[in-house]
């Protein structure tokens, strides 16, 4: 046994050290000035990245911790989005509270699919959630108090006497969100429920034995996952102006969980890189052309051989190769990726440090 | 009324009958062996012990209370551990983190507590230090602190088996049920197994169910024995009576 001291919160501990609170201090001062030097149109790209990030990272906690899947989370996505704008325009709620309602609402949407998956695995809990997100946009296209199909304009929302118009205050409001959800989720899996969530996906029948009630933790891995989707659809109203039946499609939700796979599943960093990733492409999927030297080759590619329309196709593929050749070459994600880098760089590192003066090895 | 006590347990799959009308009480603080050749039903009937299957017919009482029809984190929560003949430990994780799950009820941390996670002094953290310090001394009687922070899928198997122990030592059981637990070991990391449980019950007192296939050791661990041929108890009572038994020398013959 050593006789060195264990600091057994430093093994938990959200900001380990100082220069963990440097890295987070760096990334927070980034953030803050992120909106004043990209140019102002692409603040709303950030802004939809971030939204993304926030799905991907309860989506995470369902797929990557617990182990279940979902084809359903643009649904989730939908009920926060048409709970938070229902809210501001039938009950005149203030935008503080319509948010949290979308979290609450579709939690509590999450939670109830989350009883019939109990006795679903694999494909059939595929098919069952991909099911439920049909279903909402099915019901929400019909449904005139949802305004069909033509949607749903967002009536302007205020954070006290603050105005939420322009993308720079929406950047600062999702961005922030975003932040301290990672952080939140973060925490989450290194304690108690965290671990309970990995040990049903690794062993169900030892989590049991160890006392972890499975049914309990998968309803609320269910319930979590579906809060997170929920506050990302509310903002993605917000920042739209405008929300429709068909921007929540089963295509989004294939997306979804693509990220978060292509990302590194069961890692919050993977989760919000993948996210990240694939926020950006998602928007920008018709800007293909705008890619230098090959973007015309692929422009012409697609008018001639894929549809008349051309374009979204071949962003599609494109997406499609960049996912499938991440998780060739490294099962692990993006997350995985970056981890090689790290390691490359720490092997230079040490070949300088021994080329030179004998260095001390900690 | 004993500490724990099977009455008539049956056990049916479908045609098979995996365990046939087993009865067997269990004093506080010794070690009781289940023995027999392979197929008999011993694992059978730590599953139904557990929870993991519902007996077909018969009772279980543990504490005076009655476990059978429970299901098994049920069990779990009133102080029964297990191990597994094939090891089900939490692959992905470090040994650390698979003996904290044996702490999670003792823990409370919640969804809000754990997200809100920002100091020392917050509930989680508090609970996350005091837990890793009993599991430290778990770490510490097993001799695993040099594995401490390694995933587990990544350890040799006697190792993994020990890690398998000692995330039941974790959640500090009053019932410790350990099925083969030397499977796969030499003579030595063997003996090593049997003085450590055996401690268990010498030092802490704890209860022991143990299955396990060398003679030797079931035996010399024994406070009482139980034999099963064919899911029927053939013989049951003190290690040398038990060993001497005609029809418990006839099964293993039979066995090769
Ligand atoms: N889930 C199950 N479904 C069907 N049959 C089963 C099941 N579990 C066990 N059995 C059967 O019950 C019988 C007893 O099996 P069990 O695993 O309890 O034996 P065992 O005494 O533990 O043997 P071993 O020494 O090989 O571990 C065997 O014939 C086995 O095939
Ligand atoms: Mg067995």
């Amino acid at each position: 046994m050593t006789p060195r001291e264990l600091d057994h919160y430093a093994d938990v501990q959200l900001l380990p050290g100082k220069a963990a609170i440097a890295k987070l201090v760096v990334l927070l001062a980034v953030l803050a000035v992120l909106p004043f030097v990209v140019p102002g149109y692409r603040i709303f790209t950030l802004n939809y990245m971030a939204v993304f990030v926030i799905v991907g990272l309860g989506l995470s906690i369902l797929v990557g911790d617990t182990g279940q899947v979902s084809l359903g989370h643009a649904g989730f996505m939908a009920i926060g989005a048409y709970t938070s704008v229902l809210a501001m325009t039938e009950l005149g709620a203030p935008f503080l509270i319509a948010l949290p309602a979308a979290g609450l609402v579709s939690a509590f949407f999450g939670f109830l699919l989350g009883l019939p998956a109990l006795r679903l695995d694999g494909p059939y809990l595929a098919i069952a959630t991909l099911g439920f997100g049909l279903a909402v946009t099915l019901i929400i296209g019909h449904g005139s108090f949802f305004g069909g199909h033509m949607g749903l304009v967002v009536p302007d929302a205020y954070l006290g006497p603050i105005p939420l118009s322009g993308d720079i205050s929406h950047y600062f409001l999702i961005v922030g969100i975003a932040v301290v959800l990672a952080l939140a989720a973060r925490n989450l899996s290194v304690t108690r429920v965290g671990r309970a969530f990995r040990a049903i996906r690794d062993s169900p029948i030892a989590a049991e034995t160890m006392g972890v009630d499975v049914a309990y933790y998968k309803t609320l891995s269910f319930t979590v996952s579906a809060a997170f989707a929920g506050i990302a659809g509310s903002l993605l109203a917000l920042m739209n102006g405008f929300i429709s039946p068909g921007v929540f499609s089963v295509t989004l939700s294939l997306m979804f969980l693509a990220m978060v796979v292509f990302g590194g599943l069961g890692s919050i960093a993977g989760a919000v890189l993948g996210s990240l990733v694939m926020g950006y492409v998602n928007l920008r999927m018709d800007a293909v052309q705008e890619i230098p030297i090959f973007g015309p080759m692929l422009q012409n590619f697609s008018d001639a051989y894929m549809s008349p329309s051309g374009l979204p196709n071949v962003g599609w593929v494109l997406t499609g190769s960049m996912i499938m050749l991440t998780i060739m070459f490294e099962p692990r994600g993006l997350y995985g990726v970056w981890l090689r880098i790290e390691d490359g760089v720490r092997w230079l590192r040490r070949r300088g440090a021994s080329d030179g003066p004998a260095a001390g090895t900690g | 009324m004993s500490f724990f006590s099977v009455q008539g347990l049956t056990k049916r799959f479908g045609g098979l009958t995996a365990l046939d009308d087993v009865s067997f009480e269990v004093e506080k603080g010794s070690i009781f062996s289940v023995i027999g050749p392979n197929g008999s039903g011993k694992s059978t009937a730590f599953n139904c012990i557990n929870g993991i299957y519902k007996p077909t017919a018969g009772s279980i009482h543990f504490q005076g209370n009655k476990i059978s029809g429970l299901s098994p984190s049920r069990i779990a929560r009133m102080g029964l551990a297990r191990t597994f003949q094939n090891i089900e430990l939490f692959a992905s994780e470090t040994t650390v983190d698979n003996l904290m799950l044996g702490r999670h009820q003792h823990m409370s941390t919640g969804l809000w507590r754990g997200m809100a996670m920002l100091g020392r002094r917050t509930w989680a953290a508090r609970e996350e230090i005091e837990n890793r310090e009993h599991v430290e001394q778990v770490l510490e009687t097993l001799e695993l602190e040099a594995v401490r922070n390694r995933p587990v899928s990544e350890l040799p198997y006697g190792t993994q088996k020990r890690v398998e122990l000692g995330r039941a030592l974790a959640m500090e059981p009053l019932l410790l049920l350990v099925d083969e637990p030397t499977a796969g070991m030499n003579p030595e990391e063997r003996a090593d197994i049997g003085e450590r449980l055996r401690k268990l019950r010498d030092d802490l007192g704890l209860t022991i169910l143990l299955i396990e296939h060398h003679m030797q050791l079931a035996i010399g661990l024994a406070d009482r024995v139980l034999a099963l041929n064919f899911g029927r108890p053939i013989a049951l009572g003190p290690p040398d009576e038990v060993q001497s038994h005609p029809e418990v020398v006839k099964a293993y013959l039979g066995d090769g």
